[in-house]
């Protein structure tokens, strides 16, 4: 789901992937330089690689004309991403008593437990004292909504998607709300008597919000 | 246990869903069980050859003397092999490829590795569609028909899971590591589809979209945010696997290839991919499939497989028969292009030999080495280590835990090694 104000951090970090891809020229061999142009590729500007937020732009008119339009609802039934603006959020609202309901009667419970610690599957629930972030240096730690994930609207949108595991995508927007915010009053993010709407996934701030950084790795002698 | 959530395949430690990480020595014990078949399958096919080749011509009518079999419309192995993937997890999970079987650089589609989330989604090729919208001027439904009308692309190119050695970086990894079982997320093919730049010029991608986002038709809807210089550089759409239609556990009909970038990038079952100005920030790129380091940060977007090899012959279970020559072999790949260059030592790293890189040496693909070497039946210790064409080297495990610590879970790459033992028997022993 796009919209158009970016996040200038990943833009900057668009910037930096190619250098980071760079590999060679051996690397273009049999690709689609290779004896393929395009009728069209004069229409393809050139590109720019100091300059990451634009390398290049598609042709004005259809190359090869394969293919058919997309209608909007065509877009609309498979375009269900949720972006960390919240861009994708459907309407409607839950609450974590409605979640902590969810929570059984589509059967989170079997397989993360009575409050998203006790498994048997993934570990949801748990926050380090102090929201550290000592994951590299203790490698018995394990990763929770509350201690890892930097933002609420991917709990959102991986839930939709995916769960529970057995029968995914089954849950209304409502429920998705509602077991969102069970898992973020789990958590000790909500209070129990709180209602889930976008906004409150939008603005609940994750603990690790700001723990992730762009790779660092160039090749070369250095090992990072 | 739910053995999808225990993520085996990913690093060997991660969440077994109980509340406490992985049991190694449960891995272990597993992994054993199975290595001693695939041992006595190594030994059937190596050291006891020819007793066994014996027993079958006194077995088997002389060929010379009676007709062969007709030609069949679909071949089959012979009977004598069966080289087998190693399964993990029963609702996600994985499966290995046989590296310890295998000759050259190809891998046999059947054979490919496997991770996936959230089982393999049948999907009928008539209704397949592919939509690519967002930043773009004109949103378009691809068939698979469409897709194959488009100027092909075909590369032959390794794709490796993020999570592949984990059990390699482990404190105590277990001796009774197999190739298969440490580097078995691994597999080489000859990749064939239309080139992502092809389409994105196609439907008049906006020259300000510097991401897109990559969507399956699996239960999961597996989704990725990829920068889109990959588009521009050399990712495909790809609908062929050693020149057959790929296979449905490989993203039948149609899937997303980024060259020499960690697996789970490259989305199977491709249904949806919007361009876009940001990253969508999916669970998979987030709680999963990034690097915590020492400085209290996690590397996100890790895509580049860094340099990497690993012996695959001798290895264990394997026993050498006696001292003699033995020509030591395996696979070195770099997510940065070339291969440039692989070492190997027979003394843990004491002295180091270039090894023969075998041709076809090409980018972002498996290279296959060699080196001969005189066993004078005395203990030794097998390393590899492959430098790519950046001036990458392949690092020891201290190296990568000075810089990602103990914790990190994917990416691991250190070298790798073999003990020989007087007697010949062989442990996993990594540097
Ligand atoms: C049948 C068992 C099962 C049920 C029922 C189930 N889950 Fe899951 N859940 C899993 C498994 C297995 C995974 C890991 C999937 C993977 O690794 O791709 C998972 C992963 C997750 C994750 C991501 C964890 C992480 O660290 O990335 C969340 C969040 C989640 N489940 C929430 C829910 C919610 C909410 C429900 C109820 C609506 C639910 N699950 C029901 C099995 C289940």
């Amino acid at each position: 789901m796009s919209r158009a104000n970016g996040v200038s951090r990943w833009l900057a970090m668009a910037a930096l992937v190619p250098a980071l891809a760079a590999c060679g020229p051996g690397d273009s061999a049999g690709g689609a330089e290779a004896g393929n142009a395009a009728p069209g590729a004069a229409a393809v500007a050139p590109s720019d690689p100091g300059n990451g937020t634009t390398q290049r732009a598609g042709a004005a008119e259809p190359v090869y004309g394969f293919g058919t339009p997309a209608t909007a609802s065509q877009i609309a039934a498979w375009d269900i991403d949720i972006g960390p603006d919240g861009a994708g959020l459907p309407p409607g609202q839950g609450t974590v008593a409605e979640g902590l309901e969810v929570w059984e009667r589509h059967r989170c419970v079997l397989c993360h437990g009575p409050t998203g610690r006790e498994g048997p599957n993934d570990l949801l629930t748990g926050r380090i004292p102090g929201d550290e972030f000592p994951f590299a240096n203790d490698r018995s730690l394990r990763s929770t909504v509350g201690n890892y994930w930097p933002y609420a609207t991917t709990l959102f949108d991986y839930t939709r998607r995916a769960m529970p595991f057995d029968l995914p995508g089954t849950m209304t927007d409502e429920e998705v709300y509602a077991v969102v915010g069970a898992m973020l009053y789990f958590n000790d993010l909500l209070p129990a008597d709180a209602v889930v709407d976008s906004a409150v996934v939008v603005d609940t701030r994750m603990p690790a919000r700001d723990r992730f950084v762009p790779d660092n790795r160039t090749g070369g002698p250095t090992i990072r | 246990m739910q053995d999808g959530a225990r993520d085996e395949a990913e690093a060997g430690h991660e969440t077994d869903g109980s509340g406490g990480d992985v049991d190694d020595r449960d891995e272990r014990s597993g992994l054993t069980r199975r290595a001693l078949i695939a041992g006595a399958a190594a030994a059937a096919g190596g050291a006891i050859t020819a007793g066994a080749t014996r027993g079958l011509v006194q077995e088997a009518p002389d060929p010379t003397k009676v007709p062969g079999a007709r030609p069949v419309t679909v071949g089959s192995r012979s009977p004598h092999e069966t080289p087998e993937k190693l399964l993990s997890g029963s609702m996600g999970g994985s499966s290995r490829t046989p590296l310890q079987d295998l000759h050259g650089i190809m891998t046999p589609a059947d054979l490919h590795f496997e991770r996936h989330h959230h089982g393999i989604p049948q999907i009928d090729p008539a209704s397949y569609r592919l939509l690519i919208h967002g930043m773009v001027d004109r949103p378009t439904l691809f068939t698979l028909e469409d897709l194959k009308r488009f100027p092909q692309v075909s590369k032959l190119l390794f794709i490796e899971c993020s999570g592949n050695g984990g059990g390699a970086y482990a404190p105590s990894p277990s001796p009774q590591h197999t190739p298969q079982s440490v580097d078995g997320l691994l597999s080489t093919s000859e990749w064939t589809g239309v080139a992502l730049s092809t389409l994105f010029e196609e439907v008049g991608a906006h020259a300000d979209a510097t991401w897109f986002l990559a969507e399956g038709s699996d239960a999961a809807v597996m989704g990725r945010s990829i920068p889109m210089e990959k588009a521009w550089d050399d990712a495909m759409i790809a609908y062929a696997q050693n020149g057959e239609a790929i296979r449905p556990e490989q993203g039948y009909p149609a899937r997303v290839f980024l060259p020499g970038w960690e697996g789970n990038a490259s989305v199977k079952w491709i249904r949806r991919i919007e361009l876009s100005d940001r990253p969508a920030m999916f669970r998979d790129e987030t709680s999963k499939y990034t690097d915590p380091l020492p400085d209290g940060t996690s590397r996100q977007f890790s895509f580049v497989m860094d340099a990497k090899s690993i012996i695959t012959y001798p290895t264990y279970p394997q026993r050498l028969p006696g001292p003699g020559f033995v020509e030591i072999s395996g696979y070195a790949w770099t997510g940065r292009g070339l291969i440039e260059r692989v070492e190997v030592s027979t003394d843990g790293g004491d002295s180091w030999h270039d090894a023969v890189l075998q041709e076809p040496v090409l980018p972002k693909c498996t290279t296959r080495f060699r080196h001969g070497w005189e066993w004078d039946g005395g203990p030794a210790h097998l390393l590899s280590r492959a430098t790519d064409e950046t001036g990458y080297t392949q690092p020891v495990r201290q190296q990568v835990l000075d810089a990602r610590g103990p914790g990190t879970r994917y990416h691991s790459n250190a070298i790798r090694g073999w003990r020989v033992a007087r007697d010949g028997s062989i442990e996993f022993a990594p540097v």
